[in-house]
């Protein structure tokens, strides 16, 4: 059992910079995977990990090159082989499962093929073998049917899908050892944790080891025996899981796990100053001294070795460790929020809105309107205070992303109306609002390297709003972009730089002060968080939170993450398939009785905890269309009780906690139940 | 999919009729008329009369039109005035003798460029794709006329090997044109592989970044079965409609290269016929290239969609 597979010793990859400097990527990494252990390596992006755990495969990327160490697969190294020999181990010894399953299967090649391809390389198998091969490795991932699977081309099928299908591929060759990068990074929370339970299964059935990389100390938790911690290209910590998630003795990882919302909490996490330092910036000393603090005078001239404690069974790389070994019983702590006072007047109101994406036929485009009896999103009814966060939440194909469109004007709505103010209708079309209408709304997208334009300069960004809402112009105008700069806590001196020059967060700070710029009543918030590492994600939270207490702004915020929404919103309206599940105070969403698809979603949410086990519930299948008739959440439905859900649309419940509930089930019963 | 296909066509008609609408209506707003034109200072009399009768032109626009297209449609393109003959004798041996320049080009060219295309590509920065480059971005930015001049002065004056024109009738059988074509050939190759090849180069270059090509090594594919399994059928699909164009522009004639080599291809017959103020002539070629343009882009875009699985079953599906 402890026998050592692969054992990386001194590892350094880096790349020549312009200047004809050596800059590294890892940095004297040294580790060693057991037979039949699963090693979780988390880290943020950027330190390093996935260059890593390619670099176990023999693999470096291109432009980078190996420094000095090496990786020995069964005493050999595997960094010294020709690309003959590598292919010999490739598949068959070490296979991979990649982080997108969609971008990694072939296009071009049927399932079929690419599965089939891994078995001519690596058995002796025939090809009457070989194919029931194909159809007992689809089984075994669990893939619908699949006989007609295998003739199937990647891209019709879902991203959970694809990723089994990736499994699979992994499994053709019998490895002794399976790299995991990211697998379950961009699939839905459902389809999360079914993915990462057949993981877990595979890894009990067939005794392989695993190195499983991700920045999601959530999926982390759930299969890992062991973790490795690392930053900015070191390993600042590594021993056992349970050790690492409850008792972490490095302030890095400490700060990390601090930094994650999480479901039994209410209020905001603490955010963790600062970040990573980019490789070739690193000079002497501990390279996170800058975000520490337990730092002191000797971490800055000093970097730490990394120490190996006896009775902990762990290795940490920290001077002042022992500070940290008796305070971890906090970790489960969080900053509360001001609420909103109830009494506040509505801002905005959506009154059955529906929104269809259907081609209009020609008439109808004569006529100006939409014919869709089922459209994309249906009968929504939404109340939305002034200065409250009211947060969507779905999975992908929700329609929370299109309520907010349609909200900002983006999109227009088939039905029902948008009201502003004191029973203002909204026109749906962007063109026919006013600019003071269009001022009073703004939105923050995901990915601020799309939604800034990259050719401006910070100031060219934040002085457009400035000019076009308010036409403010010279000494003025600066005075302003200085004043926004200072909310989101960013220097006089950005105003100079240009996006790329600035770091994920504070891309998203830039995309938020541009937003507030229009001094807007409503924010709507798309996914801000969700493209940042977890200790930037918590620095925006905060930031967002105390710019609406400040000010006094309204958030529509929308995201797939329970943990998040739990942490910044005052409400929360869960959405399946375009239609409203369930409504309330987002404290009493997350206590049962609720929807069953509310449960189905608390219970696929990944812990940072070894502990808490996720529960599946439902099948983590994907429908494409909303239900004709009956409730939305028919097809998946684990509570579904019969006909009467197929044809009718369930009545809104009102519970003792004042959340609404759209159920054929009886609100008390469903509280039994879900006890 | 076939309702597709039927829909693609139509808009190629649709297409197809425009252009002649505006050839016609061009010819028609010009000053003059086709006899005035032709004749120019002996546009009177008898001589006008006989034209004028010859090609209908007494009876209103809209007529003509309609008489014009009909005709066009089954085939007869109407009566060449510098050659005195129908147009359909005119267009026939230059149609033949493009069609031998182009499918000559074609047949060396397209191969080459994707050989070479590769080649560049899985060695990219060292020292084949460093040689190979160097020698098509030259030859791509290089104006064909100097080149073929350049090759008619060295090969044909110098060396001696090769006729310089082609002084061949327009009638010629196919092995007597053969002979004749070789510097042409190289002078239309020259650019089009280069394009071609670059463009075929940076393809392939997109693909071996792609995720599912470091997955086929991570799977211990062999490189070379990685290469034509993972990356080729990927990489060439892009290339399929550039291919098309360069064939459209080889079939409608490489002017300026029939010219200098005074090769009786179509190209030239533009060049003559405007000279010659042949305006039926002209009228036709428009519709003919046009016709070229429409009927090879759709024979692209359908080749595109049949290779493609994401599209095919996209199609199917609707």
């Amino acid at each position: 059992m402890n026998e050592i597979i692969e054992s990386v010793k001194n590892l350094s990859i880096g790349f020549n910079s312009q200047k004809g400097k050596q800059i590294s990527i890892l940095r004297n990494v040294s580790t060693n995977i057991k037979k039949g252990e699963t090693v979780g390596i988390v880290g943020e992006s950027g330190s390093g990990k996935s260059t890593l755990a390619l670099a176990m495969m023999g693999y470096i990327k291109q432009g980078l090159f190996p420094l000095k160490g090496e990786c020995l697969f069964k005493s050999e190294d595997l960094l010294k082989m020709s690309s003959r020999q590598l292919e010999k181990i490739r598949g068959r010894k070490i296979a991979m499962i990649p982080q997108n399953a969609g971008q990694a299967l072939t296009p071009n090649l049927k399932i079929g093929y690419q599965i089939d391809e891994a078995l001519k390389l690596h058995t002796d198998l025939n090809k009457t073998e070989r194919d029931k091969k194909i159809s007992e490795l689809l089984n075994k991932v669990r893939l619908p049917s699949p006989e007609t699977m295998a003739f199937r081309y990647p891209h019709e099928l879902s991203g959970g899908q694809q990723q089994r299908v990736a499994v699979a591929m992994a499994l053709a060759g019998k490895p002794d050892l399976l790299l995991l990068d990211e697998p379950t990074t961009g699939l839905d929370v459902t389809t999360q944790a079914h993915v990462l339970e057949l993981l877990r299964f595979i890894a009990k059935d067939t005794g392989t080891s695993m190195i499983y990389v991700s920045h999601d100390l959530g999926a982390i938790a759930q299969v890992s025996d062991r973790i490795v911690v690392m930053y900015a290209g070191e390993i600042v910590l590594e021993g056992p899981a349970r050790k690492i998630l409850k008792e972490p003795i490095h302030p890095y990882t400490y700060g990390l796990l601090k930094s994650i919302p999480k479901l039994s909490l209410a209020g905001l996490p603490a955010s963790m100053p600062g970040s990573q330092p980019q490789p070739g910036s690193i000079n002497e000393g501990c390279s996170f001294y800058d975000r520490c603090n337990l730092a002191n005078d000797n971490c800055k001239k000093n970097s730490p070795d990394l120490e190996h404690i006896k009775e902990l069974d762990t290795n940490v790389r920290c001077f002042n460790y022992k500070e940290l070994l008796n305070q971890n019983n906090n970790l489960q702590t969080s900053i509360t929020k001001k609420s909103n006072n109830s009494e506040a007047n509505e801002v905005l109101k959506l009154k059955d809105v529906s929104i269809s994406y259907a081609k209009q036929k020609f008439f109808d485009q004569l006529l100006n309107k939409i014919s869709d009896q089922n459209p994309t999103v249906k009968d929504i009814n939404i109340d939305i205070k002034k200065g409250e966060t009211i947060a969507l939440v779905g999975e992908s194909g929700s329609g929370k992303s299109t309520i907010l469109k349609s909200i900002a004007g983006l999109l227009k709505t088939k039905d029902g109306q948008i009201k502003f103010e004191k029973d203002r209708i909204l026109s749906s079309d962007l063109k026919k609002r006013n600019p003071n209408d269009l001022r009073a709304i703004q939105l923050i997208f995901q990915n601020p390297d799309e939604s800034l334009n990259p050719n401006h300069t910070v100031e060219q960004i934040l002085s457009q709003p400035l000019k076009l809402y308010f036409n403010l112009s010279g000494d003025e105008l600066k005075k302003n972009i200085i004043d926004l700069l200072k909310k989101v806590r960013l220097g006089e001196f950005y105003m100079s730089r240009y996006p790329r020059q600035l770091s994920g967060g504070e891309k998203q700070r830039v995309a938020v002060a541009r937003a507030f710029a229009a001094k807007p009543d409503i924010i709507l918030c798309d996914e801000v968080t969700s493209a940042l590492d977890v200790s930037v994600q918590a620095a925006v939270l905060n930031l967002l939170q105390q710019l609406k207490e400040d000010l006094g702004t309204t958030y529509v915020f929308v995201s797939h993450d329970l943990a998040v929404v739990r942490a910044i919103s005052d409400r929360v309206a869960v959405l399946y398939q375009g239609r409203l599940c369930e409504i309330g105070p987002s404290q009493n969403v997350y206590k049962f009785p609720s929807h069953p698809y509310t449960e189905v979603l608390l219970g696929a949410v990944l812990e940072p905890d070894p502990d808490i086990k996720p529960k599946l519930v439902a099948e983590d299948i994907v429908e494409e269309k909303p239900p004709e008739k009956g409730c939305s959440f028919q097809g998946r439905c684990p509570r579904k009780i019969g006909d009467i859900c197929n044809s009718e649309v369930p009545p809104w419940q009102i519970g003792e906690n004042g959340n609404a509930i759209r159920c054929h089930i009886n609100i008390e019963e469903l509280a039994s139940l879900q006890q | 999919m076939l309702l597709l296909i039927l829909k693609r066509i139509g808009l190629g008609l649709i297409t197809l009729f425009i252009v002649s609408l505006i050839t016609f209506v061009g010819v028609e707003v010009l000053p003059g008329d086709a006899c005035t034109t032709y004749l120019e200072r002996e546009a009177y009399g008898s001589a006008l009369d006989a034209c004028i009768k010859r090609l209908g032109l007494d009876v209103p626009a809209y007529e003509r039109y309609l008489d014009w297209a009909s005709n066009v449609v089954r085939g007869d393109f109407g009566y060449s005035l510098s050659g005195e003959m129908p147009i359909n004798e005119v267009l026939g041996p230059r149609v033949k003798n493009s069609l031998v320049l182009a499918s000559v080009s074609i047949l060396i060219g397209i191969p080459l460029a994707i050989v070479l295309g590769i080649i560049t590509a899985l060695w990219r920065d060292k020292l084949p794709d460093i040689m190979i480059s160097t020698i098509t971005i030259f030859s791509m930015t290089i104006p064909e006329f100097i080149s073929a001049t350049l090759l008619i002065l060295i090969v044909a004056i110098w060396l001696g090997w090769l006729p310089g024109i082609v002084i061949i009738p327009s009638d010629a059988t196919f092995y007597e044109l053969l002979s004749n074509i070789i510097l042409p050939v190289v002078a239309i190759s020259m650019i089009m592989t280069a394009h071609m090849a670059r463009m075929v180069r940076s393809s392939v270059i997109q693909v071996m970044a792609s995720d599912y090509v470091q997955m086929a090594i991570l799977k211990g594919v062999p490189y070379w079965k990685m290469v034509f399994r993972h990356v080729l059928p990927n990489a060439l699909l892009p290339a399929i409609n550039v291919v098309a164009l360069t064939i459209a522009w080889l079939l409608g004639g490489v002017v300026v290269t029939e010219v200098v080599f005074n090769y009786p291809g179509l190209g030239r017959l533009v060049i003559e016929s405007i000279s010659n103020r042949d305006l039926p002539v002209v009228q036709a070629l428009a519709i003919i290239l046009a016709s070229i343009y429409v009927g090879i882009n759709l024979i692209a875009d359908l080749m595109t969609l049949m290779l493609n699985p994401r599209l095919k079953s996209l199609q199917i599906r609707k």
